[in-house]
């Protein structure tokens, strides 16, 4: 009877082994570095990083997110940003917190390249490297960098920068869905 | 006989092609102007490369593609360029675009061409240069430049090339007054085109609605080994998808081209485009387009001029404007609204509609889905619309991406036969330009997330390396001193007095003392300024205004003394510098007298609160 007892109790531990170490492998092996939620959380955000949302740049709110902050601080992104957020992390969407500024057309930077003395000021503020220019050269936006974040305007000395508001072209127009609202016998009603 | 399959769903709306075949394809003329848009097809815009005033003669070669995809644009007929500008163009959003106006001088004088009389005997890459270079693109409606489509990649060969001559959305006969008129052309094309493509076996797709044109087709490529299938009529079998279904029985897998199968579709406008660049070497510059409607007295197919203004072509179809209710581009199924006539004719217009109100009356008012599925019977692509209709419209574009959203191809059976006459295909396109946006837009924030990673990991190298030479430099300077002391030491063993390093001890401490003073100075100043502020800080605008004053008053400073810096070194800058600090004073001006505003108002305000 004992060599029975002693037999499960060592198939036991041989297992118990065998799996620690198993565990203990896939641990070491497949260790995901840093938190995926932020990886997660910073993929929904514009990357615009303007730093409205009090945070420098996009990941640190991000990891702020991550830790409970609230998930309304972002204008760029706006409501849908908001919405994707709240059904990412399963919270009650809320609406954009006004404190942080408002949500705005897409916008880029442009600079009236007459007037630039070429101080290289913007070019340092530029969190994406949007801005070309060399000191005591004019300087230019890359348009298709620039995300509209708005840093470059306060350091130019001369003000040169505007925030042109980006018109939708015939490149890059999409269909409206058909106006609704009306049901059909109200508007019925309003032709008669 | 030709083996032939179904698709499934279709609809069989009233033709109405009978208005415009019954007389031949006449020439439009030539109009007074003609607008020539750089964009007809998929791709990159092409670039002018002639200059408003240029003298230019017919076919010659007016803009060009240079980087990426696309095929050029040539000149109609002889003329003066007269504008390169943005005009209204035949596109759904009624928006504008870069065209080159040409005047016609009337005398309509061909530039020098150069067909190839054997193209059997050249390479196929030249042959495809040729097609390119005539600035042939698809003529049955997305524009996709033909040359490209005629070199699939290597890993998928092209078993079997269809002809669509199918032709199945209503109203629209252009191609059937072709394919009765220019059978010889059209399977001269084929055949270069099979050349290319070296394929098993070549179908010519056409609906049994059109009889002249078979038996003209039928006489047109005997001898050669051109099937002409006749396919049942049923709307969209015209579809690039639905005819390889039904001449081939296999479907073109989701996302994917009909190369994947080894399947080839080309429109009969094309293979007379490609039969002319070739043995004639006549580059694309005219198409046939139906004129059609109640609203025109004479509708027919005419020949016309690559950019001939609609309104011209209209003219010329004898159009009733007192009848004219809706100007369709396109068929009645898939073509959209006109806002204007004033646009051109492109390389993809194969039909214009001037309906009278009874024809195409403005479409019934939405009514709510009741779920009767004949939608779901009606779609050719076996995709659900009811439940696409409801995630397009509610914004869930993941689950409307889901169940093949893109899949689609918006021939508007659904909204046909919907009985609550709900515009389905407008939600599905607007569902599809809003997933296409949001797409554009992720890519580019991934983008600026590279970027800004990118510049961080920049910034702190930087940092790294500037730390890194100033330890060197510590250290350096370390040494240095102990070497120094070193030398002292020696010296003062040697017995001479080290004075000047005391006096050099009593400069530092006394520029030391210096700026201290300095520091309680400013923070001085800086505390009255914050007495004051704390004065006048009863309202928060005054504070925002202040501010504003304060940064405004700032940037004047630093700018007047970068001008006197700039002034000093003689710079070529102080010009704008000036400018730019009056700008500022006016700036500065402002910021003050809306201070002092604000601050009366609430003066007047406390005045009042404390009055009542």
């Amino acid at each position: 009877m004992w060599t029975s007892i002693l037999i499960a109790v060592l198939v036991l531990l041989a297992l118990a082994v065998v799996f620690g170490g198993l565990l203990g492998f896939a641990a070491e092996r497949f260790r995901v570095e840093g938190n995926p939620l932020v990886d997660q959380i910073d993929s929904m955000l514009p990357q615009t990083q303007c730093g409205q949302c009090g945070f420098p740049g996009c990941r640190p709110y991000a990891e702020s997110i991550a830790n409970g902050d609230a998930i309304n601080k972002c204008p760029p992104g706006g409501e849908t940003t908001i919405k994707a957020l709240a059904d990412l992390l399963d919270v009650e969407p809320q609406p954009l917190d006004a404190e942080h500024g408002v949500e705005q057309a897409k916008r880029v930077a442009v600079i009236r390249e007459d007037e630039c003395i070429g101080c290289t000021k913007c070019i340092q503020a530029c969190p994406v490297d949007a801005i070309l220019g060399a000191a005591k050269h004019m300087h230019t936006v890359i348009e298709s960098e620039c995300t509209g974040c708005d840093l470059c305007v306060e350091p130019c000395p001369v003000d040169c920068i505007d925030m042109i508001t980006v018109e939708p072209d015939i490149r890059s127009w999409t269909w409206t869905p058909p106006k609704s609202g009306v049901i059909a016998t109200d508007r019925q009603g309003a032709n008669a | 006989m030709t083996q032939l399959w179904d698709f499934s769903g279709g609809i069989h709306p009233a033709e109405n092609k009978h208005q415009s075949t019954s007389r031949p394809i006449t020439g439009a003329g030539l109009p007074e102007v003609l607008v020539l848009p750089l964009q007809q097809h998929i791709g990159e815009p092409a670039e002018s490369c002639v200059a408003v005033g240029d003298r230019v003669l017919k076919g010659q070669k007016i803009a060009d593609v240079t980087g990426g995809m696309g095929v050029p644009v040539h000149a109609p007929t002889s003329g003066t360029i007269e504008s390169v500008s943005l005009q209204p163009v035949p596109h759904p959003s009624g928006m504008s675009d870069w065209c080159i106006t040409l005047k016609p001088d009337g005398k309509d004088e061909w530039a020098p061409l150069n067909p190839i009389t054997n193209y059997r005997d050249l390479d196929r890459e030249t042959v495809l240069e040729q097609i390119r270079d005539a600035g042939i693109s698809g003529m049955g409606g997305a524009g996709f430049p033909t040359n490209i489509k005629l070199r699939p990649p290597r890993d998928r060969k092209v078993n079997t090339l269809i002809l669509n001559g199918a032709e199945c959305e209503p109203y629209i006969t252009a191609d059937d007054m072709s394919m009765r008129e220019n059978a010889v052309e059209i399977i001269a094309g084929l055949r270069i085109m099979a050349w290319i493509l070296r394929p098993e076996r070549v179908v010519f797709g056409i609906e049994d609605n059109k009889p002249e044109a078979i038996s003209a087709l039928r006489k047109a490529a005997e001898g050669t080994q051109t099937e002409i299938a006749v396919i049942p009529t049923k709307y969209p079998s015209g579809g690039e998808k639905q005819l390889i279904q039904i001449l081939t029985g296999m479907e073109v897998p989701s996302g994917g081209i009909p190369a994947d199968i080894g399947v080839m579709c080309q429109n009969v406008g094309t293979a007379i485009a490609v039969s002319a660049a070739i043995h004639r070497g006549e580059p694309l510059i005219s198409r046939v387009t139906t004129v059609t409607g109640y609203a025109v007295t004479d509708p027919g197919n005419f020949e016309v001029l690559i950019g001939t203004p609609i309104d011209y072509l209209l003219a010329q179809a004898g159009q009733e404007n007192s009848k004219l209710h809706r100007l369709v581009l396109g068929g009645p199924m898939m073509g959209y609204t006109l806002e204007t006539p004033a646009v051109p004719v492109v390389k993809t217009t194969n039909c214009v509609i001037a309906a009278t109100a009874t024809e195409l009356p403005d479409p019934a008012p939405e009514q709510p889905c009741i779920r009767c599925s004949m939608c779901a019977e009606a779609c050719p692509m076996e995709l659900l619309p009811q439940q696409l209709f409801w995630y397009s419209k509610a914004g869930e574009f993941d689950k409307a991406e889901h169940l093949n959203l893109f899949d689609c191809i918006e021939c508007g059976a659904c909204s046909y036969v919907c009985p609550s006459s709900i515009p389905l295909v407008q939600y599905y396109r607007a569902a599809k330009g809003e997933i296409r946006v949001q797409q554009a837009e992720q890519l580019k924030a991934d983008r600026a997330r590279e970027r800004f990673e990118a510049r961080q990991a920049r910034l702190e190298r930087e940092q790294q390396e500037k730390e890194q030479r100033r330890k060197e430099r510590a250290k350096a300077a370390a040494e240095a001193q102990a070497r120094k002391q070193a030398e002292a030491e020696k010296a003062d063993a040697e017995g001479q007095p080290a004075d000047d390093r005391a006096a050099k001890a009593a400069l530092v401490q006394e520029a030391l003392a210096r700026k201290k003073a300095k520091g309680q100075q400013q923070a001085e100043t800086k505390a009255e300024t914050s007495e004051t502020k704390a004065a006048s800080e009863p309202a928060p605008d005054i504070d925002a205004l202040e501010k504003q004053l304060a940064q405004a008053t700032a940037k004047l400073n630093t700018m007047q003394s970068m001008l006197e810096d700039a002034r000093a070194e003689n710079a070529d800058n102080v010009e704008k510098l000036e400018r730019a600090v009056t700008k500022n004073h006016d700036r500065v001006k402002r910021a003050e007298e809306a201070l002092a505003e604000a601050r009366q108002s609430v003066a007047a305000t406390d005045t009042q609160t404390t009055d009542s």
